[in-house]
C-alpha cells in the first residue's frame, strides 16, 4: 500500500522489540466479541490510477459552473480566482501544517493570521476581527450567542432579509440553547420595520446587507434603535467583495460585522470549505469567539506572532468558554488573503465596479423582456426578478437549455409566497455573450409558457 | 559532532566568530516583514479593467471611505507568501507526533480529485440535476463511513470536529424533547480526561456538566458511571480511544448502564484512527459519535482547518437527524433541504457540508480499500506502541506498563528535581528538527506529553525519533539544562512572551503615527 512505509518483516521486528506475539495482542481491550474480522461490502486497495479514473467518473456526473452562462449567487459567488493562489496555498508548509501550537516554529501560518485579520477589519470597517471561522452562517450563528453574552439577554430579531439558511442556523441554536428568536417575515422589498421590533428583552438584530433579496441596506436607524433599548447591532454578508463597493458595516455603526468570506478566494466547492468572516469592537474582544493572532516578541526582542486570549477558549475554560469551536477555516483564510493581497485597494475597488456594472447590464436586459420586473430599485450584483412562470420551473427550463439562471426564492422559501421570484447574480465572469444567451433564453422560456 | 557528521554550533563558534551580515538574514533563514509594510493600495496582482461608464444603482449606499487595503503584484505576492511558508513546521517536513491529532501524510492525489470541476466547481444551489457527481460523493462517502461504525444513518453537513459533537448531541436532545423529558434530563457526564470541546458542547445546550473520573488504570469503570448516572442524566460524551490513548475496555458495560438509565451515549470520534477495521462503534453501544475527516481520512489540516465532522447515529437517533439529507428516487439523488414534516432538529450551516474534505476522504478510502484502513489502524497502534516499548524504561507511564493504541502518554514524574520541564523537552526538540507532541493534555496527567505518530511514519523516521528523545532524556539526566531552558535557539523564533501578547493585545496591524 502506497502511504504505509512499513514492511512486513519491520513490523515483525517491532512486535519483537514491544514483546507481543502479534498484532492483535495490541488490540487486547477490545472485547473479543466485538472484534471486526472484516469490513464488509467495501473494495479493496487501489492504484492511484484507478481511484482517479473512478472519481473523475463521478466528477463528470455534475455540470461545473464554468461550463455554461452562470447568474447563481445566493450567498456564494462564482469568481476568477488567481492562480497564483492556489499554487500558494498547495505550499507544503501551510497545507500540512497544525494549529499553530508551537509559535517557533509556526510563524508563517501566525503571521497569515495577522495579516488576515488586519484584512477583515479594514474591510469590514471595525477595529478587530478573529482568525476565522467555519463560515458565514456559523458565524452568524456565533454572533447571536456572543451578544447574547454581552447583553445578558436571550432574544434575537432576525431580519426578513437575512438568508434564509443563516436564518434556519440561528434557529437551531437558539431552540436548542433554549433562546428566544424572533424571525421576521420575508421581505423582498427592503420594507420592514426592523425599529418596531426591538424591545428591552432583544439582545440583538441581525441585517444583511446587501440583503438575501439583493438590497443594500442603510443600517444606521437600526443601529440607533438597538442602541436605544440596550440591544446590538449585528451586520451580515455574503459576498466581501461588495463590502468595497458599499458604506461598511463600521461605518454604519455595527457592533459585530459577520458574514462570508468565500467569495474572495475560495471555490464554489458545492458548498464547503469556506470562511467565515467575524469582527467586532475592541470592547467586546474577550466575548469574541475564535481563535486569535497576537504581536508579541521573542527571547530575542523580535517582533512575532502568537495565538492569544485563549483564555476565551473551550481548551482553557470547558464549559465556561465562549464557543465550543476548536479551530477555524485556516487554508481558506489564507486563500481569501492571498487573493486580497493580489487585488489590493485598487484591484478590489475595480473588480466590484465590474460586477455591479455587469449587474446593472444584465438588468437592464432582462427587464426589456415583457413579463420581467427587477424588483430592486438598489442592488450591487445581485438582484430579484418576477416573471410570469413560477421561478422553480423556469430556473429547470433554464437549466436544461445549459442555462444557470439564479435561484428560484422558493427553494429555501417553500412557503413564503414568493414563487415568481428569481435572485439573480452576476460577477466579473460573466461576459456580453452570456448575457445574451441568457436574455434570449429567458424571453423564449416565457413565450413558450404563453403560448 | 553529531550523527549528522556536521559540526556542533559550539565548534563552529569555537572556530570562528560568526561575521554579522548586512541584512541580518541569514543564506536560507530570511525575515518577512508585514504585507502592509511592503504593500500599496494601488498595487496589484490582478489586472481588471475599469468598466466602461453606466449609471450606478448602488443609490445612497456607495462606500466613500477608502479602505487602507495594500496590495501586491503577483511576483511580490508570491514571495511574500513562499517567505512566510518556510517558517512553517508541517508533515511534509518530518514526524508530526501530535496527540489526539492525527497529524498522517496527505496524499496529492486527494487534492487533485477535489479540484476537479466536476465538484469545485459546482454550486451549492444549482439545480439537484446538474450536480449529480456532487451528490454521489457525498452518498458513497456516507455508505463508507457506516459501513466502517456499524451505524445506521449520517449526518455529513457538520463543518469539523467540534460542530459535529455539537450535531450529536443536538440529535440527543431532540430525542429527550420528543420523549417529553427535556425538563427532567438536564445533565450530561464527561469524563475529567475529555477534550475541552466536550464540555463546551454541553454547556452551549444548556446543560450542566458533571465529571467522571477516570481509574487508576486510565479508562472509566462501569462502576464509575453508574454512580454518576440519575434519572437527571441526558447523555454520557466518552472519547473513545480516549485521550490517554486507552481503549476504554468496559465501553460496552458503560454503553449499557447508560442506555438502562434512559440517557444516551455520544462518542468522541476523534481517535478513531486506531480502530478503523478492527471494532465498530455500532457494535459497542455508541448512540452518536462525530469522525474527524481531517484526522483519520487524512484531509489537510491546513494550519487549523478547514475539518469537516460527520456524524454516525445509532437507529434512535437516526430520525432527528439535521438537514439537509441525501434521498434517492430511483436514478436521482435529491436533498432534502427543509425540517418541516420531518423530525430532524433542523440546520447546522448553509448550504450541505465540506464537499473539498469529502472528495479527498473518499479518495483516501478508495485508495486504501478494507484491507488498508485496516493495515493502517494496525500500522499507527504499532508505531504508538514501539515508540511505548523504546522510551518507556527513560520516561514515565501514568497508567503503568500496558499496551495504547495509536498514541502513547507520558507524565513529567521522570523529570522531577531536574529543573526542565515538559515545557523545555518539547522545545529542545524543536531544535533537534522535530514537531513537538502534544503537551499538557490531557490535563489529568501532569506534565503530560502525548505522542501520536501515526501509520506515516517509516521504521527509520521513528528510530531517529526515538533516538533523539533517547539522547535528550539523557542530556536531562546530565544535568544539561543548557540544551533545554533557552531552546528553542535554532527555530526562526527563541520563546515568545505571550503574557505581553494576552496582557496589551495587539491584534491587528495598524499605522505607526507620524513623527
Amino acid at each position: 500500500m502506497r502511504y504505509l512505509p512499513l514492511d512486513a518483516e519491520e513490523r515483525e521486528v517491532m512486535l519483537a522489540r514491544i514483546g507481543v506475539p502479534d498484532i492483535e495482542a495490541l488490540f487486547a481491550d477490545i472485547p473479543v466479541d466485538k472484534r471486526t474480522a472484516e469490513l464488509m461490502d467495501m473494495p479493496r486497495a487501489m492504484g492511484e490510477m484507478a481511484v482517479e479514473r473512478k472519481v473523475a467518473a463521478i466528477a463528470g456526473h455534475s455540470r461545473p459552473a464554468g461550463s455554461m452562462p452562470f447568474f447563481l449567487g445566493a450567498g456564494v459567488y462564482k469568481r476568477h480566482i488567481p492562480a497564483s493562489v492556489d499554487h500558494l496555498i498547495q505550499r507544503s508548509e501551510f497545507l500540512t501544517s497544525y494549529t499553530p501550537y508551537q509559535p517557533e516554529i509556526a510563524q508563517g501560518t501566525l503571521q497569515v493570521l495577522f495579516e488576515f485579520q488586519t484584512q477583515v477589519a479594514a474591510l469590514t470597517g471595525m477595529e478587530v476581527a478573529n482568525a476565522s471561522m467555519y463560515d458565514g452562517s456559523t458565524a452568524c450563528g456565533e454572533a447571536m450567542l456572543m451578544a447574547h453574552r454581552l447583553t445578558k439577554r436571550r432574544k434575537a430579531i432576525l431580519s426578513g432579509g437575512l438568508h434564509p439558511q443563516y436564518a434556519d442556523v440561528a434557529a437551531t441554536l437558539a431552540h436548542m440553547a433554549g433562546d428566544a428568536i424572533v424571525r421576521l417575515p420575508p421581505d423582498v422589498r427592503a420594507a420592514e420595520d426592523i425599529a418596531a421590533a426591538i424591545d428591552g428583552e432583544t439582545s440583538c438584530v441581525m441585517v444583511q446587507s446587501p440583503d438575501f433579496f439583493g438590497n443594500p441596506r442603510s443600517l444606521e436607524p437600526v443601529a440607533a434603535a438597538a442602541h436605544a433599548k440596550g440591544a446590538l447591532l449585528v451586520a451580515v454578508f455574503t459576498d466581501p467583495v461588495s463590502l468595497s463597493a458599499l458604506r461598511s458595516p463600521g461605518e454604519m455603526d455595527a457592533d459585530i460585522a459577520v458574514g462570508e468570506g468565500q467569495g474572495i478566494g475560495n471555490a464554489l466547492s458545492f458548498g464547503g470549505p469556506y470562511v467565515g468572516l467575524f469582527a467586532t469592537r475592541t470592547k467586546y474582544v474577550r466575548q469574541m469567539p475564535g481563535r486569535l493572532a497576537g504581536e508579541t516578541v521573542d527571547a530575542d526582542g523580535r517582533r512575532s506572532f502568537v495565538l492569544t486570549l485563549s483564555t476565551r477558549e473551550q481548551h482553557i475554560r470547558r464549559e465556561k468558554a465562549t464557543s465550543n469551536i476548536c479551530t477555524n477555516s485556516g487554508l481558506c483564510a489564507l486563500a481569501f488573503s492571498i487573493h486580497l493581497t493580489l487585488l489590493g485597494e485598487a484591484g478590489l475597488k475595480r473588480l466590484a465596479a465590474v460586477n455591479h456594472a455587469n449587474a446593472v447590464q444584465l438588468a437592464d436586459r432582462l427587464a426589456a423582456i415583457p413579463g420581467v420586473e427587477i424588483v430592486n430599485p438598489h442592488f450591487f450584483n445581485e438582484f430579484t426578478m418576477r416573471t410570469a412562470r413560477p421561478a422553480a420551473e423556469l430556473i429547470e427550463d433554464l437549466a436544461s437549455r445549459g442555462i444557470i439562471g439564479g435561484l428560484p426564492a422558493s427553494r429555501l422559501l417553500p412557503d413564503a409566497g414568493l414563487d415568481d421570484c428569481v435572485i439573480v447574480a452576476s460577477t466579473e465572469v460573466n461576459d456580453d455573450g452570456d448575457r445574451a444567451a441568457y436574455a434570449r433564453a429567458l424571453a423564449d422560456s416565457l413565450r413558450k409558457k404563453r403560448a | 559532532m553529531n550523527i549528522q557528521a556536521r559540526p556542533t554550533r559550539a565548534e563552529v563558534e569555537a572556530a570562528a566568530a560568526l561575521p554579522e551580515t548586512f541584512t541580518g538574514d541569514r543564506a536560507l533563514e530570511v525575515e518577512e516583514a508585514l504585507l502592509f509594510e511592503i504593500g500599496r493600495p494601488e498595487a496589484t496582482g490582478v489586472d481588471i479593467e475599469e468598466p466602461a461608464p453606466f449609471g450606478s444603482r448602488l443609490g445612497p449606499h456607495g462606500r466613500e471611505k477608502a479602505l487602507d487595503l495594500p496590495g501586491l503584484t503577483e511576483p511580490e505576492a508570491v514571495r511574500h507568501y513562499v517567505r512566510l511558508s518556510r517558517k512553517n513546521y508541517a508533515i511534509d517536513l518530518g514526524i508530526y507526533p501530535l496527540g489526539s491529532c492525527t497529524m498522517k501524510h496527505n496524499p496529492r492525489l486527494n487534492e487533485k480529485l477535489a479540484r476537479l470541476p466536476g465538484f469545485a466547481d459546482v454550486h451549492p444551489l444549482q439545480p439537484e440535476t446538474t450536480a449529480q457527481g456532487a451528490l454521489e460523493v457525498i452518498e458513497a462517502l456516507a455508505k463508507a463511513l457506516m459501513t466502517m461504525t456499524g451505524m445506521s444513518a449520517v449526518a455529513m453537513s457538520p463543518k469539523a470536529g467540534a460542530h459535529g459533537e455539537l450535531c450529536g448531541m443536538m440529535a440527543i436532545k431532540a430525542a429527550i424533547e420528543a420523549r417529553g423529558e427535556a425538563e427532567r434530563r438536564k445533565v450530561v457526564l464527561v469524563p475529567d480526561s475529555a477534550h475541552g470541546t466536550n464540555p463546551a458542547t454541553a454547556a452551549l445546550l444548556g446543560f450542566s456538566v458533571r465529571a467522571v473520573a477516570a481509574g487508576e488504570d486510565g479508562v472509566v469503570s462501569v462502576e464509575a458511571v453508574k454512580n454518576a448516572l440519575a434519572p437527571d442524566v441526558a447523555a454520557i460524551m466518552l472519547t473513545n480511544p480516549n485521550t490517554c490513548g486507552l481503549f476504554e475496555r468496559d465501553i460496552v458495560g458503560v454503553a449499557e448502564a447508560v442506555h438502562e438509565a434512559g440517557a444516551y451515549f455520544y462518542c468522541d470520534g476523534a481517535n478513531f484512527n486506531a480502530i478503523v477495521g478492527k471494532t465498530k462503534p455500532g457494535d459497542l453501544g455508541v448512540d452518536a459519535m462525530h469522525i474527524n475527516l481531517h484526522k483519520t481520512f487524512s484531509t489537510p489540516h491546513g494550519g487549523g482547518g478547514p475539518g469537516a465532522g460527520p456524524v454516525v447515529l445509532s437507529k434512535r437517533l437516526a430520525p432527528y437527524a439535521p438537514v439537509p439529507f441525501l434521498k434517492r428516487e430511483g436514478a436521482n439523488l435529491r436533498l432534502v433541504e427543509h425540517a418541516e414534516g420531518t423530525q430532524s432538529f433542523g440546520r447546522m450551516t448553509a448550504f450541505h457540508g465540506q464537499m473539498g474534505m469529502f472528495v479527498r476522504a473518499l479518495a483516501f478510502i478508495l485508495s486504501h480499500g478494507a484491507d488498508g484502513l485496516k493495515q493502517a489502524s494496525e500500522d499507527a497502534v504499532l508505531s504508538a506502541n514501539y515508540i511505548r516499548a523504546c522510551l518507556n524504561d527513560v520516561m514515565s507511564a501514568p497508567f503503568g506498563d500496558r499496551v495504547c493504541m495509536h498514541e502513547v502518554l507520558f507524565d513529567d514524574r521522570w523529570l522531577k528535581d531536574t529543573g526542565v520541564t515538559t515545557l523545555d523537552f518539547a522545545k529542545a526538540m524543536i531544535d533537534e528538527g522535530f514537531h513537538p507532541m502534544t503537551v499538557y493534555f490531557p490535563l489529568i496527567v501532569h506534565g503530560a506529553m502525548l505522542i501520536e505518530p501515526t501509520e506515516s511514519e517509516s521504521k527509520a523516521s521513528l528510530d531517529l525519533f526515538i533516538m533523539t528523545l533517547r539522547d535528550l532524556v539523557f542530556a536531562v539526566q546530565a544535568g544539561k539544562k543548557e540544551r533545554f531552558l533557552p531552546a528553542p535557539v535554532y527555530a526562526p523564533r527563541r520563546r515568545l512572551d505571550e503574557t505581553r501578547a494576552a496582557r496589551q493585545p495587539v491584534l491587528r496591524w495598524t499605522r505607526p503615527s507620524a513623527l
